[in-house]
């Protein structure tokens, strides 16, 4: 029984790494727009799909896997261009609901472009799993982890310490304030869209050897990552990464301790009630500071 | 020269009368289809489109049925129950087809059942579950196998293996959970007691958790009714849990896809699946041998890409129509009926088929073939 809820525990944490990559990208572009992008997990789904694709065409891992990040990257600054910004007087609501289309948008590009079947990268290092008393892993969800310290440690210095991410702060607090000391808030919502693609597209490559990719893989990424994103507090990135553990963990342990029918419903009630003592999410701001 | 004039109208009448008569005889027979070429179930509806169009070519370069060409009146319901109920009452009303073969869901199928039941039109399905035949409709056939075949199927390879206790774990899509149903309906029947019932997400990517549990239930066996790629990744984490028991999947996942993401994971692993899978491993005497090969050389040849049991329900479908319509003699829609009912021997890519009143699918266990992964490919189990 010992090493059962370990595994429990291993499951959750796999689980949870995938979540908390996610929802970093939400809250980027939290910070940046005050909006939700609903497109986040169809950036993550262009990240392992083009990976897919450029080890198809024959090019090794190591090349394939950065080019594939820059491919989303590129679709997201195009939409950003084409789609966002023409609308940027226009509420958050509308910002919202612009990014739905854009996501139903880029899943059909994807199916037309990929085929509708599922595809599956190979792990990055050994597909032996690692045992440690009774409970197993796999390397490749070590490597999803630790891709999410890494860029929660490089999100964190480059919204303090580079003039990039500190205009991005300020256009996150203010606006119209940072646009009179002279910020293009323009570039910062472009800017943002590029690095949440970025991120995503780097959780993407990450999680195809475990959780395969498809076209339509990013609907459900994007809705465990936004419910991540939503209990940890939107815009924060250490509740980021906290919110997406806490629900895998939930998962696990809910389907290892109760049963596998109700885990979902258990991380939600889980998360309803939060939402409803703590409001703004777990480590959410409760004044005006959002980073 | 009133008179005349009457004879004279009469003459005219008489003449364009004959003119339609001549026109009826050339008339296309109108096959009505709904399918889901587009939505979540496209996967279903897009072979299965295109083996009715490639079909109804062939036998129209072949002089048509009953000297008349066919003529293939489709539309795409991308999934939508409602839709296809809209599509359905006009292929009954407006297109007035002969016969209606389609529906590439459940769902889709069932919505449309009583609109054929009330119009009088022979149905045939392409949809899997039971409920579509079960209990017998006068209109409605289908040829797809079942889910509750697949759960006998598995359940038969156990026995002989000397398996009695098994642990299922299933998706929580509608095919998933209709398996589920049925497996846990018939288990019974073969002697085999269910230890464990565990369940997965359709959007999770990890079920190392409930294998866990299933490591100590006490099972024999596991026997996953998924669907997607649930089922690749519950291969996956059995093997990084540790389990060594036999391991079942189901025939919804009977593609070389699923090979493929499940890696080395996937050795021994055994499912039923339909002989159109592996024409290459039938025995040169099994009967349907000729079929699966043709229909696979074809479908592969003209739109390049692999074939599956999806299209292969389309083929059996409208075979089966063409034949019920050719014994019956004429498209008179009550003797078609009849005439499909009382189909016996067809062979098709799903089985062997004979219809009865009280069996609108026609098809036995010996339909399905339980293949085993060996060396990253399928091979017969034994």
């Amino acid at each position: 029984m010992g090493s059962n809820w370990l595994q429990f525990v291993a499951s959750g944490v796999t689980s949870g790494a995938i979540y908390a990559l996610v929802a970093l990208g939400f809250s980027i572009i939290y910070n940046a727009s005050g909006a939700i992008n609903f497109a986040q997990g169809e950036f993550v789904m262009i990240g392992g799909m083009s990976a897919v694709m450029l080890l198809a065409l024959g090019l090794p891992l190591l090349v394939a896997l950065p080019l594939a990040v820059l491919v989303a990257v590129i679709v997201a600054l195009l939409v950003e261009k084409l789609a966002i910004e023409p609308a940027r007087h226009a509420g958050t609501v509308t910002l919202i609901i612009i990014t739905i289309g854009v996501a139903m948008f880029l899943r059909g590009l994807a199916q037309l472009l990929w085929g509708k079947g599922v595809h599956r990268l190979p792990a990055f290092s050994s597909e032996q799993p690692i045992e440690w008393l009774g409970a197993t892993i796999l390397p490749q969800s070590l490597w999803v982890m630790g891709g999410a310290a890494l860029a929660v440690v490089a999100l964190s210095w480059f919204y303090g310490r580079t003039l990039l991410g500190k205009a991005m702060r300020a256009t996150s607090h203010n606006r119209i304030a940072a646009q009179l000391v002279g910020i293009n808030t323009r570039g910062v919502l472009l800017a943002s869209f590029g690095l949440a693609a970025g991120l995503g597209a780097l959780g993407g490559v990450l999680i195809a050897p475990i959780a395969f990719t498809s076209y339509d893989s990013g609907i459900m990424l994007g809705l465990k990552g936004f419910a991540a994103a939503m209990l940890g507090g939107l815009g924060s990135f250490t509740g980021a990464v906290l919110g997406g553990l806490v629900l895998g963990l939930l998962e696990g342990l809910g389907a290892g301790f109760v049963s596998s029918a109700y885990k979902d419903a258990i991380a939600f009630v889980v998360i309803l009630a939060v939402l409803f003592l703590m409001p703004g999410g777990l480590l959410g701001g409760r004044g005006s500071e959002r980073v | 020269m009133r008179f005349i004039k009457f004879a004279r109208a009469a003459l005219a009448l008489a003449g364009s009368l004959a003119a339609a008569g001549g026109a009826l005889a050339q008339e296309p027979i109108r096959i009505g289809a709904f399918l889901s070429v587009t939505g979540p179930a496209a996967f279903l509806g897009d072979p299965e489109q295109k083996t009715l169009e490639m079909v109804v070519e062939r036998i129209n370069a072949a002089g048509g049925v009953l000297g008349r060409k066919l003529q293939l009146v489709a539309y795409d319901d991308s999934g939508d129950a409602e839709k296809a109920r809209t599509f359905a009452k006009r292929l009954l009303e407006q297109d007035q087809v002969d016969v209606i073969v389609g529906g590439s869901t459940t769902g889709t199928t069932m919505a449309v059942v009583p609109l054929v039941e009330a119009a009088g039109t022979p149905f045939v399905s392409l949809a899997g579950a039971v409920v579509i035949v079960e209990p017998p409709k006068k209109w409605v056939f289908k040829t797809p196998h079942t889910d509750r075949m697949a759960c006998e199927k598995i359940f038969v390879d156990m026995q002989t293996r000397k398996l009695s206790k098994v642990a299922l774990i299933s998706g929580a899509g509608g095919f998933d959970k209709s398996m589920r149903g049925e497996c846990l309906k018939v288990a019974p029947k073969y002697n085999i007691e269910v230890v464990a019932d565990e369940t997965y997400g359709a959007t999770d990517n990890d079920m190392t958790a409930q294998l866990t549990k299933l490591r100590t239930s006490g099972a024999q066996a596991v026997l996953n009714a998924g669907f997607g790629q649930g089922p690749a990744i519950v291969t996956r984490n059995y093997r990084q849990v540790g389990l060594t028991l036999p391991l079942y999947q189901s025939h919804g996942v009977a593609s070389m896809e699923y090979v493929k993401l499940s890696g080395p994971a996937a050795e021994g692993v055994r499912l039923p699946a339909a002989a159109l899978l592996v024409p290459d491993l039938l025995a040169s005497n099994d009967p349907q041998k000729a079929v699966v090969t043709a229909y696979k050389r074809d479908y592969e040849a003209r739109f390049k890409s692999d074939v599956s049991t999806f299209g292969g329900h389309a083929y059996d479908g409208l075979m089966l129509v063409v034949g019920a319509i050719t014994r019956a003699g004429s498209t008179d829609k009550a003797k078609v009926r009849d005439a499909l009912e009382s189909t016996k021997g067809y062979v098709g890519t799903a089985g062997v088929v004979n219809m009865s009143p009280t069996d609108h699918m026609g098809l036995d266990l010996s339909a399905f073939v339980m293949l085993e992964v060996k060396g990253g490919t399928w091979s017969l189990a034994r």
